[in-house]
């Protein structure tokens, strides 16, 4: 019997470590999985690594873990969003670390890491100053960057709906990072509005399969 | 100087014509998004975000926003008939893989071996912010340009060297300003268009590169929107 279903939020993030890498999904507000990273919050783990592609805007969700000092490093491709000001004000006072990704090798990187591969050649930053000190290889006449695959110790992803299997379809553009999140982490943990049973699902319409997941719990609305 | 320059929209329209029917196409954020306004005139392009969107439509009536379908620039937009959904390791294959046919990209600076520079400043006050645009710099078929020939404060955008971060190097294939249409290449700068009344001198001196010209140079004439 598989059934990846959890009764609550806490329960979804329960273990999390101090000092894990936590792969959070979204773009901009959506596909953000605020709940579960407030469940986070509450859960209380530090000195943590967040991979997202925003540094979160006001008072919710990855801007309230850094307001409240849980946040060691992030690594994500655009800090700058309006309304970013706790990631702003942490990181002019030197207490948060920044690792810049460009966007498409932010997830490439995810995704190497859960395809199994040891990194990547890319031309993306390989003119830029996001390329010092990483390998440099002429491929095809034209120069790439290598770039190291980011395996996260957790994934919180926001879906639509799941089975106990852990089965996944998004919303909309909502979708965005959490496919390859999803695949690239030890420990898979998403909310979705709805559980189905399992058979309600298109299989020819299923985004994540659910081998990629570990946890589901489900927040409505 | 006397001559009228282009609007922004004439700018994004100028943009347009350049656009072949059937076109993929990325729009970066701020004045290229314009350019989705303008194109029509029985062609079909299919409009890509990079947070996973192939087929956006135009913005939706007050009150009709949907969050979670949203562009590059965080707005809400809809959902062309067509249109599909897919994720971002996926979107961004579409930009570095060489499958999006045109990019319209904003800068603030482009050389004449067409570097492109548009993510960073020297301004230390701002965390380094870079978004997609390296991917999509390096993977577009074609990148075309459009910019304001000069800072708010006069100083030129079109340089031999730029002086901020690269973006990516050798990109560029056409810039389009309130001035003039411009061709980068292996011979630099090349003005194809130029708005009417304004003379070579006149634009040379708000270029920080020399200028060559095409044989015979277009005239922009702005419509008045």
């Amino acid at each position: 019997m598989i059934d990846k279903r959890v009764a609550s939020l806490a329960d979804a993030v329960e273990g999390v470590a101090d000092g894990a890498i936590v792969l959070v999904g979204g773009f901009g507000a959506a596909g953000v999985p605020v709940e579960l990273v407030h469940a986070l919050l509450e859960q209380g783990a530090r000195d943590l690594t967040i991979v997202t592609n925003n540094a979160g805007a006001g008072e919710t969700d990855v801007a309230a873990l850094i307001r409240e000092g849980r946040v060691r490093k992030i690594i994500c491709s655009y800090p700058r969003s309006a309304g970013s000001i706790w990631f702003e004000e942490f990181y002019r006072a030197g207490n948060i670390e920044l690792e810049l990704v460009p966007q498409g090798t932010l997830s490439e990187r995810m995704r190497a890491a859960g395809a199994g591969l040891g990194g990547f050649f890319t031309p993306a930053g390989a003119d830029s100053l996001l390329s010092r000190g990483k390998e440099i290889r002429v491929i095809a006449g034209r120069r790439h960057v290598f770039e190291e695959p980011l395996q996260g110790d957790v994934a919180l992803v926001k879906a639509e709906r799941a089975d106990r299997w852990g089965n996944l379809v998004y919303n909309k553009a909502a979708r965005n990072f959490g496919p390859t999140m999803a695949t690239a982490a030890t420990l898979s943990v998403v909310q979705v509005r709805e559980f189905v049973e399992l058979g309600d699902l298109d299989p020819e319409a299923v985004v994540t399969p659910g081998i990629f997941v570990d946890r589901v719990v489900e927040v409505a609305g | 100087m006397t001559v009228a320059p282009l609007s922004h929209a004439d700018m994004a329209a100028r943009v347009a014509q350049d656009i072949p029917d059937g076109s993929y196409v990325n729009l970066g954020i701020g004045m290229p998004t314009l350019v989705g306004d303008v194109v029509s005139d029985g062609k079909e392009i299919v409009f890509h975000s990079e947070n996973g969107i192939l087929g956006f439509g135009p913005a939706p009536a007050p009150g009709e926003e949907d969050w979670e379908l949203i562009n590059a620039g965080k707005q809400p937009v809809t959902l062309a008939t067509g249109g599909c959904y897919f994720h971002h390791t996926d979107s961004f294959m579409m930009m570095r893989g060489g499958h999006i046919d045109v990019t319209v990209l904003g800068a603030f600076q482009v050389s004449e071996r067409g570097d492109l520079a548009n993510w960073a400043t020297d301004d230390a006050h701002l965390p380094p912010a870079v978004g997609g645009a390296m991917d999509l710099a390096v993977g577009a078929k074609r990148v075309l340009v459009l910019m304001m020939h000069t800072t708010p404060d006069g100083r030129p955008k079109l340089l031999q060297e730029c002086s901020y971060p690269l973006t990516a190097a050798a990109v560029v294939h056409r810039v389009y300003t309130e001035l003039a249409v411009i061709d980068v290449g292996p011979a630099g700068f090349v003005v194809r268009e130029m708005v009417a009344g304004l003379s070579r001198e006149e634009l040379q001196q708000r270029t920080a590169a020399p200028l060559g010209f095409a044989d015979e140079v277009g005239v922009l004439v702005p419509s008045g929107r």
